[in-house]
Formats: structure tokens, sequence, C-alpha cells
């Protein structure tokens, strides 16, 4: 049997994880979508960091899941709405692309 | 997606209306104790003894309170926070209460086992501070020997706990040819986001500016290896710059404007607009042993000395800047021109301003830097007789 370094799910990702639509994007556990309701608005809260997500990007960080792909979740938004999947899939990779540099997502 | 810097997070709303709701992080300096003396801390020169600390039950009752008040996120700060015995307890309610929990720690006094049950009871993020990659120079900045070899063990714990791990380096002329190494260190850590902080002059940076400031030249050069690293390391480490503003053109929004996004409470339980703001005469502070957290942030003298723009002068009060950097820093307006409701010198419309930059660039370029002044009970005051 070969020795193989054991792949820890908990070190940093030292490359740069390239979001596509096989993608499974999900938020890690430090990463909290939360609805502030004093202000009547959804926030990321991440390490010193507060994101306040555009209604789109909240619609598709509700669904980052870790099971579903990228493609499902642009599937489902270009059916909630009524717009061509592959417009939809192109701004969601785009969107995701962004939130997994800023380290908000894993994929 | 807009990041809510303190100083956006009210953009589209007056001034005036953005104040009467929560900021959104309070500093909780836990105690003023710390193994570390260096020579640049942010605590005052005059250091709270421990048996004047807030007690657990105290600290417990802020973190309720910040939470109702709609607080979003607690730095748990010092000092060194991890002094405190009653840390756990205090996370364990700050957490509860649905904070965002922040643990700014030296990484020399904590131990494996107490990291494992800060996470069990919900703390949510490790910033590590280091001094630098060479373990001479650290022991040097730092007075305390043998703490990169802690740290480098710490941030591998918080790692192997599937936690996020920030680096924060300050920054200095002991230390800034080093940069390129520091960057390495956080990759190699596993760091998700690496503080570059110049050092801000303050407190006992300020009395050690003369043995701290870098060149303009030097400064110049770490925006560029800054530049350079976050392409190259896009999607691996998240940087944050922050520049020195004794070369800068404008003044920064210091604490995105004074009483508008963050609050800070002393080891003793007073509630401080900034760090610093010990040193502008005038304010009172409230304690929280005496008030509602609610009631100081909106209501306080010390936070509405200075809240939003009516108290400016010129040439502050015109500028089509003031709701944007908010006339820079009060404490520095204070050491520096005697006035705190003066323009920020680091602005270049202040007429201090040359005289400001002209320090910089004359002890910069002294040859042999006078030596520290050390961070330690009673050292401000010896140094000064």
């Amino acid at each position: 049997m070969e020795n193989v370094e054991p792949v820890m799910a908990t070190e940093a990702p030292r490359t740069r994880t390239i979001i596509a639509s096989a993608s499974k994007p999900a938020l890690p556990p430090h990463i909290k979508l939360r609805h502030d309701a004093g202000r009547g608005r959804w926030l990321i809260l991440a390490p010193e960091r507060v994101f306040e997500p555009d209604p789109v990007a909240v619609e598709i960080l509700k669904r980052c899941d870790g099971a579903m792909t990228v493609e499902d979740i642009a599937s489902l938004l270009a059916k909630d709405y009524n717009a061509p999947l592959q417009e939809i899939l192109a701004d969601t990779i785009s969107m995701l692309q962004e939130l997994s540099d800023k380290g908000v997502i894993r994929a | 997606m807009n990041e809510i810097a303190p100083l956006e997070q009210f953009s589209e709303a007056p001034v005036v209306a953005a104040c009467a709701r929560a900021p959104v992080g309070l500093l909780a300096e836990l105690t003023h104790r710390c193994p570390l003396q260096c020579p640049y801390c942010s605590n005052p020169l005059e250091l709270e003894r421990v048996n004047t600390e807030l007690t657990t039950a105290e600290w417990q009752d802020v973190m309720r309170q910040a939470a109702a008040l709609g607080i979003l996120q607690i730095h748990l700060s010092g000092g060194e926070p991890t002094v405190r015995k009653d840390l756990e307890d205090i996370v364990e309610v700050a957490s509860n209460a649905g904070l965002y929990t922040n643990l700014i720690t030296a990484g020399v006094t904590l131990t494996r086992e107490r990291l494992v049950r800060l996470k069990e009871l919900g703390l949510d993020h490790v910033q590590l501070s280091i001094q630098d990659v060479d373990e001479v120079n650290a022991e040097k900045i730092s007075a305390y020997k043998g703490g990169l070899a802690k740290k480098r063990e710490l941030a591998h714990w918080v790692r192997e706990l599937g936690m996020p791990l920030t680096v924060n380096a300050p920054i200095h002329r002991h230390n800034i040819e080093n940069l390129p190494n520091i960057i390495n260190f956080a990759v190699e850590m596993g760091a998700g986001r690496l503080e570059v902080a110049h050092i801000q002059y303050y407190a006992w940076a300020l009395k050690n500016r003369a043995a701290l400031m870098p060149t303009r030249a030097q400064v110049l050069k770490t925006a560029e290896i800054v530049e350079e690293a976050k392409e190259r390391l896009k999607g691996i480490l998240v940087f944050d710059f922050v520049v020195p503003d004794y070369y800068a053109k404008t003044p920064k929004p210091c604490m995105g404007g004074w009483g508008r996004g963050i609050m800070n409470v002393t080891p003793q339980g007073r509630v401080l607009p900034c760090h610093a703001a010990e040193t502008v005469p005038g304010l009172e502070f409230d304690n929280v042993k005496d008030k509602p957290l609610a009631d100081i942030w909106l209501n306080g003298q010390a936070f509405q000395k200075y809240r939003g723009t009516s108290w400016m002068k010129e040439p502050c009060r015109s500028c089509p800047r003031a709701e944007i950097d908010f006339g820079g820093c009060r404490c520095q307006a204070m050491a520096f021109t005697g006035d705190a409701a003066n323009t920020d010198p680091a602005c270049k419309f202040s007429p201090f301003h040359a005289a400001f930059v002209a320090i910089a660039e004359d002890e910069s370029s002294q040859a042999a830097p006078p030596p520290f002044v050390y961070r330690r009970m009673g050292a401000a005051k010896a140094a000064a007789e």
C-alpha cells in the first residue's frame, strides 16, 4: 500500500479554489450568514469583517449547503427569477469566485 | 458585495440617525497584563492594575448588553486576554448571546487544552500577533524569550482545530525589511488573513516613535510588496494593509468616525470611543459599573463630544471629505496641535502638516535610533524623569 500523506480537511487552502459548475460551495463554520433584524438586512460575519451581501448574493448563499452544485443553485435561481440558465450560471460562478477569494465560502 | 467597514456601515443614513444605532464592534480590553513588553503597545502609558479589573460577572454582563444593543463582533483583547483565567466564562456568554467572538492574542500563554475548550464554547476566530519572524529580533522587540516557537505552536493548534487564523504583524523600522518573510510565515502557518499593520503612533508607540519610524521609501516599498503578494496569493491569503499616516496626504477615518462604529471597554470598565481617548482632556468616561452600555453609547459625554461633524472647525468644516475621514484622529490632533478639535496633522490641509511630516523624515533618517522604552508598569514615568 502506498503511504499517502493524509489530507487535512481543516487546512486553509494553499492554492486558490477555482469555482466551476460542478463545485459544491459551503460556508465554513466561522462564516455566519445572519439576518440583522434591527437594521433590516442580511449580514455575513467573518473574521474581523462584516459584509453586506446584495439580495442576489443572499439567495445564493442560503443555498450553499455543500451538497448542491453551483449548477443546481443556478438552476433554482433561473427558475425563481425566470431568467436564462447560462446567464445566471455565469453570474453565480463569478460571484462565488469573489466570495471564495474573500474566504467567505469553500468549495 | 460590500464590506461594511465601520466607516461605511451607515453610509446612507445621516450621521445623527446612524449613531442612534449600535456600533458594529466592541473591543473588550480584558486586562492590561501581558508577558510581552512591545514598545508600540496601544495600551495607555498608565496601565490599569489587576485588582481594578472588572469581575467575570461584570464582563459577562457587558457581553449580554452588547448583543442586546445590536453589536455584532466582540474583540477580546488586552494586554493579553488569555492571562485571565475566566476567559472561557466570558467567551461562553458572548457566544451564547450571538456575538461573533475574536480572540486577539500574543500566543505565548494559551495551552492547547484551553484552546480546545474555547472552541467548544464558541470562539469564532483567533488573531495572533507576531513581532518578527527573525527570532532574535522578535525577542528584542518583545523583551520575551522563546515567543516565536510558542506562536508557531499556537498557530498549528488553531489550524489543526479547524479554526480560522489571522496573523497580525505590526510593522516598523526594526522589522520592515523582513516583510516578505512575514508574508511567507503567514502562508506557512495556514493563516487566512494577514494584517500588515504599520504602527500607529499613539501611547507607547508615540513614546517610542523615534525608535520605530521607518523612512518614506521603506513605507512605499511595503505597499509595493503587499500589492504584489495580494495578486500572487489571491484566494489563499487576504491582506489588510494599514498605512502609517505620517506620510499620508489625507488622514485616516479614525475608528470609522468618533462614536460611530466601535466602542472600547477598558479593564476597569470605562467605555471609550477609542483606545487613546483618555489622552484628550475634557472628556468624561462613563463606566459599565454605573450605567447601561446603550446609554453610554447614545448619550455619554465622551461619545457626543466629537460625534458627527458639528464640532469641526476649518478646514474640516467646509471640507468635502468631512464625512469621509471625519477630520482624522482626535487624539493625534490633541497630541500634535494641542487641540483635539483641530484637523488631524496627517491631513495636507492642516497648518501643522509640514512639521508633522518633517518629524517622521527626521526621526527615520537617524542612523542610530534611540533605545526602546519597553511597555511596563511605571516605565513611561521613569523614562520621563
